[in-house]
């Protein structure tokens, strides 16, 4: 996967996480969306890592430096900058 | 604590600077109903508010809108990014590049800078939800509003996203009053934070 798949993938993982956990605050024992929230955390550790290890940290203070010669954190693009992002236009959910 | 993750919740790319939607997209940027006091609001309700289902839904719910805030930022950078003068000044944009530049600055469409009386922290957890449902609500008609005065696409997929979020934001907030309602009625009526000790409750 080139850079934009692997992004659109974990944004995608991710959003997933975050929207199971909003539903888990106020249905904590929904076993089944604990075990959905569960996999989807696995699936985007995979992704995140594999992003990190070919593009550099994510997070602040919790990714590694891979680039030991270069702190890669400061790097652009940032987020704000289009060039780090790909468009959704058009393939919104109707 | 707060860990930022260098990625936009939801992606946005747009590639066609437009001054008009700049000027009115700043409204859920720092506008009454916008982001920011959405963050803020509900930042500041947690302390106090009782049940861990509902001080969860504060705490992460506020986080998420810090999300929005950024992408609400992204927003308006990448649309003033590359204007010419004319554009700025033939779409009205001018009034708030004398002041700020093409700098982000939190203030409504309509150029009323960023106030905390847009929200508030009642101490009292059933109006507190109440007040975050409504907030929710008045968030998604903004979105609805902006969503009508724009025609670019790349513009639009975001403002989609935000307003499914006031939705389901909604949604949880009201399961959360349910959860803080039964939990009041079932042990203690009337302790609501730094009010119980007033007697004549």
């Amino acid at each position: 996967m080139n850079r934009e798949e692997l992004l659109n993938s974990l944004t995608q993982l991710d959003f997933m996480a975050v929207d199971l956990g909003l539903y888990l605050n106020t249905h904590p024992e929904d076993t089944e969306a604990i075990d959905a929230y569960n996999q989807v955390i696995v699936a985007a550790d995979t992704v995140r890592t594999k992003y990190e290890d070919a593009f550099g940290p994510l997070c602040s203070f919790r990714s590694y430096a891979t680039d030991t010669q270069n702190w890669q954190w400061k790097n652009n693009p940032w987020p704000w900058q289009s060039q780090f992002n790909y468009s959704l236009a058009g393939k919104e959910c109707k | 604590m707060w860990i930022y993750e260098k990625k936009l919740e939801f992606p946005i790319k747009i590639t066609t600077p437009d001054a008009r939607l700049a000027k009115i997209m700043i409204e859920q940027y720092g506008g009454p109903d916008g982001e920011l006091a959405a963050s803020l609001r509900y930042l500041s309700q947690k302390f106090t508010m009782v049940t861990p289902e509902a001080k969860a839904t504060l705490n992460d719910i506020a986080t998420e809108e810090f999300a929005h805030v950024e992408m609400m930022g992204t927003i308006v950078a990448q649309l003033t990014r590359g204007l010419t003068k004319q554009q700025i000044i033939d779409s009205g944009l001018d009034a708030y590049y004398v002041n700020h530049g093409l700098g982000v600055y939190p203030s409504s469409a309509a150029g009323v800078p960023f106030s905390a009386l847009a929200l508030q922290s009642k101490g009292d957890p059933i109006t507190d939800l109440y007040e975050d449902m409504a907030a929710e609500q008045k968030a998604r008609s903004t979105y609805e509003y902006l969503i009508d005065l724009t025609d670019d696409p790349e513009v639009l997929a975001p403002l989609r996203f935000l307003r499914e979020r006031e939705i389901v934001h909604f949604q949880r907030f009201g399961e959360a009053l349910d959860i803080a309602r039964d939990y009041l009625k079932q042990e203690k009526v009337f302790d609501m934070g730094n009010t119980s000790n007033i007697t004549w409750r």
